[in-house]
């Protein structure tokens, strides 16, 4: 038995040695159209006649008319910009363009929901919604309240020491306890609606409420939306061993920073390209400072002129100029010297 | 701690513009050693590359100092000079004022110099210009602990002998 499929193999092998190798191209009479987006190739050609009786020829003309378009398809391909993803040794990788040919539905179009009971009411009588004011005014305590919450209009618990007896009510009636009974009977009817509003599918949160015929999609959804329906928005939930690692957040106003360690000589080069933006925005001329320099080299040659005994007091040459007379006076007096220096001024 | 942002870069450097001009290229690149600016907790440090290199395996919350703190970012994000940066500001200072000896406590004990204490000052002084203040034994000093800068008012009357020559501005 081994024998004989060793035999086999050699024969095969010998086969396809002796064959030539089959050429990449291929003759057509009209051109494919192609759509790589969706990696679709459209063969307008008429398909080889093919007798319906023969079945082992037909076989390998159909294998051939899908070799020969396969050929043609992967040709396009090899033409499409490439390159080498994760990074210089991976693996060489095309990149496909949009996809052009629309493909059709696959599932139906999703029905609409249908109305809540409330809806189907304010329908039926022709209520509308009107925007609420926040604020509501309080006629017992006088002032502007918001409408639900902490001080509340209405909701002032100082306010239940007394509850009159109604005209047509049972005298020993608790009516505190009725009203009670009433809040509750109230909220539960609610509920109640809310839970039927649900099991129609009326509500949004349609897909999300455990059937037991939900498609592994669906259940994922679900899943998505139970975690982030916490107060952290799903940041601290754990998550299951082998489901995959939150996705990185993007967006927000979270600052990224430079890395502490980074390269220090770009970051020294930015700095002094800084350095030299703020240089550059230095005011040109500043017309005291250039006043008060040209009075200065006056008084130099003035005093230089006049005699070296005044610079052997101390350290507190000629050199310095005077003293400011301070802020308040200062530009002012630079001023007033420039009006006074023309008349001449005295040097004692 | 991080690198500091690129406004925060310029708060900086404009601070320092004043006192030492465009000498702070010698402190960015300087040719004995890779420094560069550090920020933690608000505080900006001046620190070797080498000295960083250890401090990043000290924990943020026990970490207190590093390097040489120049000022610190208030909460508003302004720049707050502090007096341990003197020690690399005073050799690249543009304007210095040399204050007389009698002068010089009071100085530090926070009031202003007169013209009567000042013994010297660079030439071309501008009004409400940075200035480092030294003694007149080239100690460089600044008016107090919060490092608080000094301006000069420097004008050419020389009548007014009380007048008052060099201010503590509080905010440098």
């Amino acid at each position: 038995m081994a024998a004989l499929c060793v035999e086999e193999l050699l024969a095969r092998a010998e086969q396809r040695a002796a064959e030539p190798h089959r050429s990449v191209a291929v003759e057509k009479e009209l051109e494919l159209e192609f759509d790589l987006g969706n990696l679709l190739a459209l063969d307008r050609n008429p398909p080889p006649s093919m007798p319906r009786a023969a079945g082992a020829q037909r076989e390998s003309r159909l294998r051939s008319l899908a070799r020969d378009n396969t050929q043609l398809l992967v040709a396009q391909l090899w033409g499409l910009p490439a390159g080498r993803a994760e990074g210089a040794t991976g693996p060489l990788v095309a990149q496909l363009p949009e996809p052009s040919y629309r493909l059709p539905r696959e599932k139906p179009l999703p029905r609409p929901r249908p109305p809540t009971r409330w809806e189907q009411f304010a329908r039926l009588k022709g209520i509308r919604r009107r925007k609420r004011t926040s604020l509501v005014w309080d006629e017992a305590a006088k002032q502007w309240r918001r409408r639900w919450g902490y001080e509340r209009a209405g909701g002032d618990p100082a306010r239940d020491w007394l509850i009159e007896v109604p005209a047509g009510a049972d005298p020993n009636e608790d009516q505190f306890a009725k009203r009670l009974r009433d809040k509750r009977e109230k909220v539960a009817r609610n509920e109640f609606n809310r839970l039927r509003n649900i099991a129609r599918g009326a509500l949004p949160g349609r897909g999300l409420h455990p059937t037991g015929h939900q498609s592994r999609a669906e259940l994922g959804r679900a899943t998505q939306v139970a975690r982030v329906s916490t107060a952290s928005l799903g940041r601290f939930q754990p998550r299951l061993p082998k489901e995959p690692a939150a996705p990185p957040p993007r967006g927000g106003k979270k600052r990224h920073f430079a890395p502490l360690l980074g390269d220090l000589a770009a970051e020294r080069s930015r700095q002094l390209e800084l350095l030299r933006g703020l240089g550059s925005k230095k005011p040109p001329l500043d017309l005291t400072r250039a006043v008060n320099k040209q009075l200065r080299e006056e008084d130099a040659q003035a005093a230089a002129g006049k005699g070296r005994k005044r610079g052997q007091r101390g350290k507190r040459g000629r050199q310095r100029p005077g003293g400011g007379k301070g802020p308040a006076g200062g530009k002012k007096g630079g001023a007033r010297r420039q009006q006074q220096r023309p008349a001449g001024r005295k040097r004692s | 701690m991080r690198p500091l942002t690129e406004e925060e870069t310029r708060a900086l450097f404009e601070k320092l513009a004043k006192y030492i001009g465009e000498n702070i290229q010698l402190l960015v690149d300087r040719p004995d050693g890779s420094y560069c600016f550090r920020l933690h907790k608000d505080r900006v440090y001046y620190v070797s590359e080498r000295i960083l290199k250890v401090a990043t395996s000290i924990p943020g919350d026990k970490l207190v100092a590093l390097g040489t703190c120049f000022g610190k970012f208030t909460k508003t994000q302004k720049f707050r000079l502090h007096v341990t940066a003197l020690d690399y500001l005073a050799p690249y200072a543009k304007y210095k004022v040399w204050v007389k000896p009698g002068a010089e406590q009071s100085f530090l004990y926070g009031n202003h110099v007169l013209k009567s204490g000042l013994g010297r000052i660079t030439e071309n002084t501008a009004q409400y210009q940075g200035v480092v203040v030294y003694s007149m034994a080239d100690v460089p000093l600044v008016s107090d602990s919060a490092g608080r800068g000094v301006d000069c008012s420097s004008e050419n009357s020389d009548e007014l002998a009380l007048s008052r020559v060099v201010l503590i501005q509080v905010g440098a």
